[in-house]
C-alpha cells in the first residue's frame, strides 16, 4: 500500500487526471479551480503526461471542446466552478444525451449577485438535471479516489455518460492533506483503456447529434434515462472494486451512527465530517443521532436511502443551496418526494445552511437537530429555514 | 464644485503596489473632475461599469452610480444601461482576459451599433486575478500557468479588430502617461458614438512590461497622424502586433461621426422618462 503524503487536494486531484492518462485536458481558469487545471498544464509541460492541454477563451468553449475531443474518441477531463460552470450550461445537456463520457471536476462555489468565491452548492444545484452522473466528496482522498471512479465508470460501455465529481471549493480544493496517492501500474490495473462506444472514425463514419424530430426525441431522452438509472449497478460494482484493490469502501449512502437513531441529518460535502463530530458530542450527550451522507447525487440512489434512512423518525436535510420561492431546497425536496405518502415514513425538515462561504460549525449542527425534534412535535410554519442568519 | 476628494470611496485598495491599475483609477477621476469643470457633467450622471477581473474593482474606488457585471458582459450590460437611459454617461471598464475572450463577441457587437459608450480596456495581457495565466493578448511564448512551456498562439491585435468591427473612436492609452491618459479618456467620453480605449497596463506581480513600454512608447499626435483616416489607422495598429519588441504607438488611431444606435433606435425617446443620474429609482423601479 502506497503511503500518505501532505498534499494540496487540487494537486491530487491533479494527480488523479495524470494518473487517469487523460489525453485532452480543454479548460478555462476560474478560482477557485485554477490549481487543477494548472498543475495538469504542468504535467503536460514537462512530458510526465502525454495530453493535450488547450486553455481554451471561456468555459463555454472548453465543455464544446470537450464534447469534440470525447467524440474523437480521447479520454477527455474538464474542471469548472461557479460561474464557469453557469457558462458552460448550454453545453452540458448535449454530452450526455450524446453518450459522451467527458469527466469534469466542479471545485463548488456560490453564484452571483452578490460576487462570492466561497463555497456552497448553488453552481450544482442549477446544474442538477444536466443528466451526467454525480458524486460529492467529503475529503482530501475521496476527491482524489472518486476522480478514478469517475473515469472508470463514465466510460464502461455499459454507461457511456459523463460525470461530475463535485468537491467543495476551498474548504477542499486548498487544503493541504494527508492522501494517499496511487502508483501508475495501481491505476493502470484498475481504469482500462478508453474504448469508446461510438466515435467519430473516418474508417466508419456516423453522424453524432442530429435533429430529434418529435418522433425520435422522447425516445433519445428516455434512452439517456435508462442509462443513468442502469448506471448505478456499474456505479456500485466500480467502488466495489476499488475497496477490493486499494481497501477504501464507497457507497452510493453513507450513514454515521444512524443505529437507534430517532433524528438523523442529511448531508452531502465536506460538511459531513463536521456533523460526524456534532453526532459524537450529541451522542456523548445521551441524544439518538445520527448522520446520512448523499455520496451519489445522480442517478439518485433511492433504494439506498430508504434503507439508510427509511427508519428514522425525523430527517434534518442540510441544503448548501437557497432556491428563493420554492417549497424547500433541492436535497429537502428530492427526499421528501421519495417517502411521500410511504406508510411509516420520517418527517422531512430543510434546513439551509453554509451559503458563500459561511461556516457551519458544531453547534449548527445541534441547532438544527434541536429545531427538527420542536418542529416534529409541531408543525414549523415554514417548510425551509435558513440557519445562522445573522440579525444584526 | 468637486473635488478629487469627492470621488474616493471608503473601500480599501486591494492592488499590488505598482499595478498599472493605480494609472487608470488617477486618470480616471481627474477625466471626471475635468468633465465635470469643463463640460458641466454632474458625477451623478456617470455610471461606471465592469467585469470580473483585477480591473472590476475600480467601480469600488469611484464614488459614482456603478454596476459589478459578469465576466465577459461589460459591453452588454453598459448598452443597457445606455439604452434605457441614455443621458446617463456610461464608461465600461473590462480586463483583456474579459473583453477579449469571454467578451469578444459583445465587444465587437457593441463597435458595429456604434453606441455611445466608452468602453476602457485594463489591458495587461495576463489573468491576474487567477494570478497569471496567459490571455488573447500575452504575446507568443509567454509562459504563464497555463502555458509553462510557452502560448502556442498568436496574440490578438485588438486596435485593429476594433477599427474592423466599426468603432467610431479607437485609442490606445498607457498607464505610466497618467496626463496623456486622461486626456484620452476626456475625448473618449466626449466623443458622441461607441469610444474604446485601449490601455496598456502592466502587471507588477506577474507580467511586469514596465521597461519595454518605457522605451517603446510613443505618442502618435507626434507623428502627425491623422485620425480621420482609417487606412493610416489600420496602418498605426499594425505598427506593433503585440509582441515584446517593435515601436508602440499610444493616442487616438481614429475618429469619425456615425449616428449612434441609440439615435437610430429611439431618437429623442429617453425610455426611463426620469431625471438622469437616479439610477437607484430606476433599478428599483424595474425590479
Amino acid at each position: 500500500m502506497a503511503k500518505r503524503v501532505g498534499i494540496e487536494v487540487s494537486i491530487a486531484i491533479a494527480e488523479a487526471a495524470k494518473l487517469a492518462r487523460s489525453e485532452v485536458i480543454p479548460a478555462y481558469p476560474i478560482t477557485p479551480q485554477t490549481h487543477i487545471v494548472e498543475h495538469l498544464s504542468e504535467f503536460v509541460a514537462s512530458g510526465e503526461l502525454d495530453a493535450e492541454f488547450i486553455p481554451v477563451e471561456s468555459e463555454h468553449a472548453a465543455m464544446s471542446c470537450c464534447c469534440g475531443s470525447s467524440a474523437a474518441g480521447a479520454r477527455t477531463f474538464t474542471s469548472s466552478s461557479s460561474q464557469g460552470l453557469s457558462l458552460m450550461s448550454e453545453i452540458l445537456y448535449i454530452p450526455s444525451t450524446m453518450r459522451l463520457p467527458i469527466v469534469m471536476v466542479v471545485a463548488n462555489r456560490a453564484l452571483s449577485a452578490p460576487i462570492s468565491i466561497w463555497n456552497d452548492h448553488q453552481d450544482i444545484m442549477v446544474q442538477r438535471d444536466i443528466g451526467w452522473i454525480q458524486t460529492f466528496a467529503e475529503n482530501g482522498q475521496e476527491a482524489f479516489d472518486l476522480t478514478l471512479h469517475a473515469f472508470r465508470v463514465a466510460e464502461d460501455r455499459r454507461v457511456s455518460l459523463p460525470m461530475i465529481v463535485n468537491i467543495d471549493g476551498f474548504t477542499l480544493s486548498h487544503v493541504i492533506e494527508p492522501i494517499e496517492i496511487l502508483s501508475q501500474e495501481e491505476v493502470d490495473g484498475y481504469l482500462p483503456p478508453f474504448k469508446p462506444r461510438y466515435k467519430l472514425d473516418p474508417k466508419k463514419p456516423i453522424t453524432m447529434g442530429p435533429v430529434g424530430i418529435p418522433e425520435v426525441y422522447t425516445e433519445a431522452k428516455m434512452a439517456h434515462s435508462e442509462a443513468i438509472k442502469a448506471s448505478k449497478r456499474v456505479i456500485i460494482k466500480a467502488w466495489q472494486e476499488f475497496a477490493d484493490m486499494f481497501g477504501r469502501q464507497y457507497n452510493p449512502v453513507e450513514t454515521y451512527r444512524c443505529e437507534d437513531a430517532d433524528v438523523m441529518l442529511v448531508t452531502m460535502g465536506s460538511i459531513s465530517e463536521t456533523a460526524m463530530t456534532a453526532v459524537d458530542k450529541m451522542r456523548e450527550a445521551g441524544q439518538q443521532v445520527g448522520l446520512v451522507r448523499i455520496r451519489l447525487w445522480r442517478p439518485f440512489p433511492s433504494q439506498e436511502f430508504r434503507r439508510a434512512a427509511g427508519k428514522a423518525k425525523v430527517l434534518a436535510v442540510i441544503d448548501r443551496c437557497l432556491p428563493p420561492g420554492a417549497v424547500c431546497g433541492p436535497v429537502g425536496a428530492e427526499l421528501r418526494s421519495l417517502f411521500y405518502k410511504v406508510p411509516g415514513s420520517p418527517k422531512i425538515f430543510s434546513f439551509v445552511a453554509g451559503l458563500g462561504g459561511r461556516d457551519v460549525t458544531v453547534e449548527r449542527f445541534e441547532e438544527i437537530v434541536d429545531k427538527a425534534r420542536a418542529y416534529a412535535k409541531k408543525r414549523p410554519r415554514e417548510l425551509f429555514e435558513v440557519i445562522g442568519v445573522r440579525e444584526k | 464644485m468637486m473635488g478629487k476628494k469627492d470621488l474616493k470611496t471608503y473601500a480599501e485598495n486591494t492592488w499590488c503596489p505598482g499595478c498599472g491599475n493605480f494609472g487608470i483609477l488617477n486618470a480616471l477621476m481627474a477625466s471626471i473632475e475635468d468633465l465635470n469643470e469643463e463640460d458641466g457633467i454632474e458625477p451623478e450622471r456617470f455610471v461606471l461599469a465592469s467585469g470580473i477581473g483585477c480591473h472590476a474593482k475600480i467601480v469600488d474606488y469611484v464614488n459614482v452610480n456603478s454596476f459589478y457585471s459578469i465576466h465577459g458582459r461589460v459591453a452588454p450590460t453598459i448598452s443597457g444601461i445606455k439604452l434605457a437611459n441614455p443621458e446617463l454617461v456610461v464608461i465600461g471598464h473590462a480586463g483583456d482576459g474579459d473583453a477579449y475572450g469571454e467578451g469578444i463577441a459583445h465587444l465587437i457587437f457593441a463597435a458595429k451599433r456604434n453606441i455611445n459608450v466608452t468602453f476602457i480596456v485594463h489591458d495587461n495581457r495576463v489573468y491576474g486575478l487567477t494570478t497569471g495565466q496567459f490571455t488573447p493578448t500575452s504575446p507568443t511564448g509567454f509562459k504563464g500557468r497555463s502555458t509553462p512551456k510557452g502560448s502556442p498562439e498568436e496574440p490578438f491585435n485588438p486596435l485593429e479588430l476594433l477599427l474592423s468591427a466599426g468603432a467610431t473612436f479607437v485609442a490606445r492609452g498607457y498607464t505610466a502617461h497618467m496626463k496623456r491618459l486622461t486626456a484620452l479618456i476626456k475625448a473618449a467620453v466626449r466623443h458622441h458614438g461607441f469610444s474604446f480605449i485601449e490601455v496598456l497596463q502592466p502587471c507588477f506581480t506577474f507580467f511586469n512590461t514596465y521597461k519595454f513600454y518605457n522605451e517603446q512608447v510613443y505618442d502618435l499626435f507626434d507623428k502627425g497622424h491623422d485620425p480621420k483616416d482609417l487606412g493610416a489607422a489600420l496602418e498605426m495598429a499594425r505598427e506593433w502586433s503585440y509582441g515584446m519588441d517593435g515601436r508602440v504607438a499610444t493616442g487616438i488611431f481614429y475618429q469619425v461621426q456615425k449616428p449612434t444606435y441609440e439615435e437610430r433606435l429611439l431618437g429623442e425617446r429617453i425610455p426611463v422618462g426620469m431625471n438622469p443620474g437616479r439610477l437607484e429609482a430606476v433599478l428599483k423601479a424595474h425590479t
